[in-house]
């Protein structure tokens, strides 16, 4: 694409009008959608005067309720893209039969499934998991907020900030085209001389600071900021396994940021880490990248494990059978997850100890979760279930992901991953899990707490079309490239040639196309929840009979969470409070100390994104003024004394009174 | 719930039997006994995943909120039998299955050699393995056979029942090498060898193909492998003899420029131990062969001179596709040649008097002996080591071994 003699100019490095892909009609209407859709967000702040609204209870909002809704919001959206990018492929690998190349070119093509993998792990999955940490985590263990509230934001705009890069990069130049662990030496300056790899580099670096930040800020609220009487075994599973993947994130990520680091010397200094010449060892990057990467997907599903452990055991209205046992399977697989990265390159000419050992600690990981579907198993033995749709959601992800789990530790076999490897099996089991857990457990964990958050149910017709469009079309979808895999057909391709092969694929594109009706489904559930929100409103505060703190407050919670802060005594602590007939306190109230709202996070971040895109571009004079910018402006804000207020007593009072009619109206 | 599960599968399971399903019927016995292996482990596994598949939906429709006829006991939640069955359960399926993986992966490795052709069938003590030297190139694959001399682009052949020894590496980036009904996949990787020791049973033509992504022209990354009798696989290299087309060095950098969807290509003959300078990034005149290299550092290095010879270790760091290099990297340099210390004093003589250095003692791998051997036209005075002192002094002699 680049040619070697493109000039770099002083002041817009390498970015030219090239750089903009106005000969590529796709992208040329998808920014026009995105223009308009823009302008008709900004249209209707604008039309009723919400930006200050926007500005003052949202954006710079220190409010660990506030930033995890953003975090969901962030994440939805870009489940919208990364799921146009996954039917954009879908079609292209349905119709690229018979000599045909299909519609994508591949330029195009290997940029799509690049951005789809990086999306949905980076924006989407991780997102959305910390978006629910965020919002659930301090109210269950009874405390106001996390323990750095500034940080909190600034992790949150971070993150947003590489989904920023990522999603100029449709519009300006391209994203990589490796795959998206970004393998040298394709990804080396020799193989990728293009700006793609650079996208993939800061985006990651910069969302990276915001998930390391977020995780110690996690880890310090839940190990310094339970309640009284909150005991780590006492911990709801939820908040344990939010430990465990926080811990993950801050033991992990930063191997993630040190090999991009390296990565990045490589390119843009001429370093040697990754080069198949001078002695460069690009297998290096491949065991660095999966000492990150393994944990990654324990960082994704332990949490969804937590949710699953709260549903099951509140809609089966019994407690968690054995939470200790669960606590240390939870444990044990956050130690394992790092004794396993090997197994993703089996194929690689590791001799055949090795591959054993990382085979069989991989299976050993299989014995905790093994242990974890059974506890919930025997959760719902002897309990009144409901079948509300997180519990829907739940049973749906044991019946599937246990099919995922099997054909994991398949793939655990080095001798059978020698024929799966990089296959559509391969592909199939990945999405298995993180569709089949990951997602389903996100979806559980959105329509379970949506009524805390908002203080109305959602609508569960439209949840239930969203549920069975989303299971019938994961079946649809990637039970045929279980098949492929064994036809041996591989992942990546974006042309075939043997016919036999189109129809599994047609049947996999009509999968997609049932699961976006699934998505569609949850938004027009939540519009329509949004419209009907007084018929569904919830007073007080427990629409689900809940066992945990959360539902102690109103719902949405006021800013202080808890007027008084929650002694807790047993495990599913407002359950054993509702038992012991806990009445709410209605007087004593006192100023409440609260964390101000600060936008420096926002700014940091937006100087970010201008850092990034000028070390993509080689625009150097901005990289040193957005460098210096982040400097100052991190400097100037440790020296903001006014960083906290008190709620005035008065007002706590007029917010607990208000709950206090609103209960006794609802007979409650 | 479950129901429609199975009735989504059922159109599945019955297009099934019109397809082929290659890893689950291979033709060579390594990827037979790797699918053995699949179908074992699967069946393991199934005893545990059927059952917890059963329970779950029969917990949820046994212990339905409607269903007041069912037992509630909302603060049942431990059982130390129970316990006991959950973890037990799993780990006696894992020994089981961690046994027959340590097993399966030493038997199968793709470096161990053939002691078996199929089933019952030991390697006679005569046979001897068919060498193949494959070579991944941007986007196609390079076959070499040594013992022929002939070489092949996008076709590979063997005979049936004869042990087939790869050996393995890639120009560019990596790849791997997989043909499903042979034998699982192999990582190619450039600068690094790797190996697979496989057997075809059947005659036949199958399809081979890189299964790691390469690039723009990785889809077209196929090639066809033949299973051949005896007779077929002498006449089948006959034909490429006949081929005028001769792969030596200049060839091979011609071929190894990308190209997609390349046409079958065949050489009558080949520059010997070519596979061995692909592998060691020496295949263009002039560049230091990795082994060469590594011999050199074994001994020592070049030392601070070596740092200052890079132009022959320069493989792809400066161009391979597109050609932009590192904004910050150094250009690539060598050394013309290296003055003896008289030589050297009287050039300093002749120069300004504050740039002469302290010391003349060139610099070497620190603390080091005098390397033994003289790579090139490259002359060595006899000196004794000795370390520099002073960043200057570091500096200042490596600029005056540059000439």
């Amino acid at each position: 694409m680049t040619d070697a003699s493109v000039a770099t100019s002083p002041i817009f490095g390498k970015l030219s009008l090239a750089a903009f892909p106005i000969h590529e009609p796709i992208l040329v209407a998808t920014f026009a959608v995105v223009v308009l859709g823009g302008a008709a967000v900004v249209g209707a702040l604008t039309y009723y005067r919400l930006w200050g609204w926007l500005w003052r209870d949202w954006l710079t909002s220190v409010d660990h309720k506030k930033i995890g809704i953003m975090y969901m919001i962030l994440g939805l959206v870009m489940l919208l893209r990364g799921f146009a990018d996954a039917v954009m492929m879908r079609i292209q690998q349905a119709i690229a039969f018979n000599g045909s190349e299909g519609y994508l070119n591949a330029h195009h093509y290997d940029q799509l499934f690049t951005v789809h993998g990086v999306i949905m792990i980076f924006f989407v999955a991780m997102p959305l998991v910390t978006g629910l940490m965020n919002y659930v985590v301090p109210l269950q263990i009874g405390a106001r907020d996390v323990s750095f509230p500034f940080l909190n934001n600034f992790s949150f705009w971070m993150t947003t900030a590489g989904a920023v890069l990522v999603m100029i990069s449709l519009f300006v130049g391209e994203f990589a085209r490796t795959g998206w662990l970004a393998y040298p030496p394709l990804s080396g300056i020799s193989y990728s001389p293009e700006v793609g790899v650079d996208y993939y580099i800061w985006a990651l670096q910069i969302a990276g600071v915001g998930t390391t930040l977020s995780g110690i800020n996690l880890i310090c609220t839940i190990v310094k900021m339970r309640c009284p009487g909150m005991s780590l075994m006492k911990m709801p599973v939820f908040t344990w396994t939010s430990l465990c993947t926080n811990v993950l994130i801050v033991a992990t990520f930063p191997v993630l940021t040190a090999v991009l680091a390296l990565l990045t010397l490589d390119r843009y200094v001429g370093t040697n880490f990754f080069t198949n010449d001078f002695g460069g060892n690009p297998m290096m990057y491949v065991n660095l990248i999966w000492i990150w990467g393994h944990p990654e997907v324990y960082i994704l599903i332990l949490p969804a494990f937590g949710i699953f452990s709260e549903v099951v055991s509140t809609f089966s209205g019994k407690r968690l059978f054995g939470y200790t046992s669960m606590v240390y399977a939870t444990v044990v697989i956050t130690i394992l997850s790092y004794l396993v990265w090997l197994h993703h390159f089996f194929t690689m000419g590791s001799g055949a100890s090795v591959n054993s050992f990382f085979g069989i600690t991989t299976m050993i990981i299989s014995i905790p979760t093994g242990a974890k579907i059974f506890n919930w198993l025997f959760t719902m033995y002897r309990g009144r279930i409901r079948f509300e749709l997180p519990m829907m959601w739940t049973i749906a992800f044991m019946l599937t992901f246990v099919i995922g789990g099997m054909t994991g530790v398949l793939l655990a076999v080095p001798p059978a991953d020698f024929v799966l490897h990089n296959s559509l099996f391969l592909v199939a089991h990945f999405h298995n899990v993180i569709i089949g857990g990951v997602l389903y457990g996100l979806f559980a964990g959105m329509i379970y707490w949506w009524p805390k958050a908002f203080g109305f149910r959602l609508h569960p017709l439209l949840g239930h079309f969203s549920f069975w469009f989303w299971t019938l079309g994961f079946l649809f979808a990637f039970m045929p490239l279980y098949v492929l895999g064994l036809m041996g057909v591989t992942r990546r391709m974006r042309v075939f040639d043997d016919p036999s092969l189109q129809i599994w694929f047609i049947i996999a594109g009509f999968g997609a196309f049932l699961i976006l009706l699934g998505i569609v489904s949850f938004i027009a559930q939540i519009a329509y929840s949004i419209w009907k929100r007084d018929e569904l409103r919830d007073l007080t505060g427990d629409p689900w009979d809940g066992r945990t703190l959360e539902w102690a407050t109103s719902s949405p919670p006021p800013a202080y969470n808890f007027a008084f802060t929650p002694v807790v005594h047993d495990n599913d602590a407002w359950t054993d409070m509702k038992r012991r007939g806990y009445v709410r306190p209605v007087d004593g109230f006192k100023p409440i100390h609260m964390p101000k709202n600060t936008p420096t996070g926002l700014v940091l971040a937006g100087i970010s994104v201008a850092l990034g895109f000028a070390l993509i571009w080689h625009i150097w004079w901005l990289a040193a003024v957005s460098f210096a910018a982040i400097l100052v402006v991190a400097i100037a804000h440790s020296f903001n004394y006014h960083r906290d207020f008190h709620i005035p007593a008065e007002e706590v009072v007029a917010a607990e009174n208000a709950r206090t009619r609103l209960l006794a109206g609802s007979g409650a | 719930m479950s129901a429609l599960r199975v009735l989504a599968l059922l159109p599945l399971l019955a297009a099934l039997g019109g397809c082929n399903l290659v890893v689950m019927a291979p033709s060579g016995d390594i990827a037979a006994q790797q699918r053995d292996l699949i179908v074992i482990s699967t069946v393991l596994m199934l005893l545990i995943i059927v059952p917890v598949m059963a329970l779950t939906v029969f917990f949820a429709w046994r212990y339905r909120a409607s269903n007041r006829e069912a037992t509630y006991k909302p603060d049942w939640n431990h059982s130390t039998g129970l316990e006991l069955v959950i973890w037990a359960a799993p780990l006696l399926i894992i020994i089981a299955l961690g046994a027959l993986t340590w097993m399966g992966t030493h038997l199968l490795d793709p470096y161990r050699k053939l002691d078996r052709i199929a089933a019952g069938k030991p390697v006679p003590a005569t046979t001897r393995p068919l060498e193949v030297e494959v070579v991944a190139l941007d986007w196609k694959w390079l076959f070499i056979y040594p013992e022929q001399g002939i070489a092949t682009v996008n076709e590979l052949a063997a005979p049936v029942d004869r042990p087939i020894h790869f050996k393995l590496t890639a120009s560019s980036v990596m790849n791997s090498f997989y043909i499903p009904a042979l034998a699982g996949q192999i990582y190619t990787m450039p600068a690094m060898q790797t190996r697979l020791h496989a057997v075809i049973n059947r005659p036949g033509r199958y399809q081979g193909f890189s299964a790691n992504y390469s690039g723009a022209g990785f889809s077209g990354m196929r090639f066809s492998f033949l299973g051949m009798s005896e007779g077929d696989f002498e006449g089948w290299v006959a034909k490429a003899r006949e081929s005028e087309a001769r792969l030596d060095r200049a060839a091979y950098l011609q071929l190894e420029r990308p190209s997609e969807n390349v046409a079958v290509q065949r050489f009558g003959a080949t520059e010997p131990r070519l596979f061995d300078a692909i592998r060691n990034l020496c295949v263009q005149p002039g560049k230091m062969c990795m082994s060469e290299m590594m011999a050199l550092d074994a001994k020592g290095g070049l030392g601070l001179a070596g740092l200052h010879t890079t132009l022959p270790l320069a493989y792809d760091k400066y161009s391979r596709r597109g050609g932009n290099q590192a904004p910050f990297g150094e250009e690539p340099r060598f050394i013309a040649s290296i003055c003896t210390v008289e030589e050297a004093k009287a050039m300093m003589a002749m120069a300004p008097p504050d740039t002469t250095p302290r010391d003349l003692t060139p610099i070497r791998g620190l603390g080091l002996t005098l390397p033994a051997m003289t790579p090139g036209s490259m002359t060595f005075a006899p000196m004794t080591p000795r370390r520099p002192q002073t960043f200057t002094e570091l500096l200042g002699l490596a600029r005056s071994s540059q000439s």
